[in-house]
């Protein structure tokens, strides 16, 4: 009996995990940049959750469980302790509040115009860690601001203000600079100009 | 300068993060001011871009299958171990069929009904209570593909008193699913679908007794789909709605 508990709930986890693979391995590239310490990434988050399934809350949402397990395995790798050294992922915005988005340009035109597809890609690869995976979670994995909160682990408060700097930094990055004539202004890996 | 006050929350608009009575009010405006409208446009068109440049990255289909063996292969018993067990499996199969089938059947469709109505009630708390909205079942039917693992079809509603508001993803005891909100006669009645065999528990399709819930409330299996239909609508709008389902599937 034991046996088949263990395979109903391995068959419970695979239906529920399988379905998310690609989108887990699409996220887990922006995040490390890179393909390998993606793999490694997610397969490392695959252990994990199937070893915690048990603690699993019933009824609650798996998928911010498990970006939730994805992100926070990425932030005590190597790769995401040298991230979080330069970009404080937990810092209070809160008190900030969302920044007016105010648009006098129309950066979004202006890299439709271009047909920036690669231009897009790179912004969004240059944007600081903790700018990157809420952007992606909101727009790509279309989760709603609840999820987003679960999965990190922040106030919704905090998702939205957070979100609002991140398009207004990509927005930013893609406006062409007079100074520039090669392409947009592209801080990466810190935080200045947030 | 009025405006300003509008833009600031354009991006908590388009994400659909904005209370229903706000929406309204903000759909008003966009249709009215030009501003603001264009600027609506050129942030749609952004978040669009960024859907399709976000998925860049796609396994190959080594890790995939490496993944498989490496994470998720099922535990294996020996031949021995296998008769025991099925001995033993079998007894108790014997004797709890005849003690308890009935009783645990029925109180694990009152659990998942417990639940349900908790998520009806949530849901409709909530301030974004779907998260595609269209009363176009075409729309709102491919929404769901790629998020919960199977399809569904859903009812025409011309010539009925129906009317589709939208749906979200929802999960019942860790199974994913879809959550659809219908109205009828400023009644919000909730149907949810799920995949029979991913649930935990076996559920008969006999729905609580009137009083047990706040809500009429109809189930059913079909096609290896769960359904549940649960509002306070009249019994016969519930049941009305349930048909529908039941055609279309």
């Amino acid at each position: 009996m034991a046996l088949s508990g263990a395979n109903l709930q391995l068959d419970s986890f695979e239906e529920l995990a399988i379905p998310l693979f690609d989108q887990l391995y699409n996220f887990a590239h922006w995040l490390t940049q890179n393909r390998e310490e993606a793999e490694d990434l997610v397969q490392e988050t695959y252990v994990k959750a199937l070893k915690g399934f048990s603690s699993f809350q019933l009824g609650t949402n798996f998928r911010a469980w498990i970006y939730r397990i994805l992100r926070n395995t990425f932030l005590t790798s190597r790769k995401g302790l040298k991230v979080t050294m330069t970009v404080p992922l937990d810092f209070d915005e809160e008190d900030e509040g969302p920044e007016p988005a105010i648009e006098r340009d129309t950066p979004e035109t202006l890299l439709l115009a271009r047909s920036s597809h690669e231009l897009l890609q790179k912004a969004i690869d240059e944007l600081p860690v903790h700018f990157r995976e809420i952007l992606l979670l909101c727009e790509v994995e279309e989760m709603s601001y609840q999820e987003i909160s679960e999965t990190l682990a922040v106030p919704i408060g905090t998702v939205m203000s957070r979100l609002s700097r991140a398009r207004q930094t990509l927005r930013n990055q893609l406006r062409p600079h007079p100074q520039q004539e090669t392409g947009p202004q592209i801080t990466r890996g810190t935080n200045h100009g947030l | 300068m009025v405006c300003e006050s509008w833009k600031a929350k354009l991006d908590t608009y388009l994400d659909g993060e904005i209370p229903e009575q706000e929406m309204r009010t903000f759909d008003a405006h966009l249709r009215n001011c030009p501003s603001c409208s264009a600027d609506a446009l050129s942030r749609v068109q952004l978040k669009r871009a960024i859907q399709v440049a976000g998925r860049r990255f796609t396994p190959s289909a080594d890790f995939r299958k490496r993944l498989q063996q490496s994470v998720l292969p099922k535990p294996r018993r020996s031949f021995h171990m296998g008769l025991t067990l099925a001995a033993a499996a079998a007894l108790v199969l014997v004797v709890g069929t005849f003690t308890s089938h009935y009783l645990g059947n029925r109180s694990g469709t009152d659990q998942a009904f417990s639940e349900i109505a908790d998520l009806h009630v949530a849901t409709l708390a909530s301030s974004s209570p779907v998260d595609v909205i269209s009363t176009d079942r075409h729309t709102v039917k491919p929404w769901f593909q790629g998020k919960i693992p199977f399809a569904f079809n859903l009812p025409e509603l011309q010539n009925t008193e129906f009317s589709l508001l939208g749906g979200r993803m929802t999960y019942l005891e860790q199974t994913p699913g879809a959550h659809l909100i219908y109205d009828v006669r400023k009644h919000h009645i909730s149907v949810f679908i799920f995949q029979e065999r991913s649930l935990p528990t076996r559920l008969s399709d006999n729905a609580p007794q009137p009083g047990q819930l706040s809500f009429n409330t109809e189930t059913w299996s079909q096609g290896g789909l769960r359904y549940f239909v649960i509002g306070d609508a009249s019994a016969a709008d519930i049941d009305g709605l349930a048909k529908l389902f039941r055609t279309a599937s």
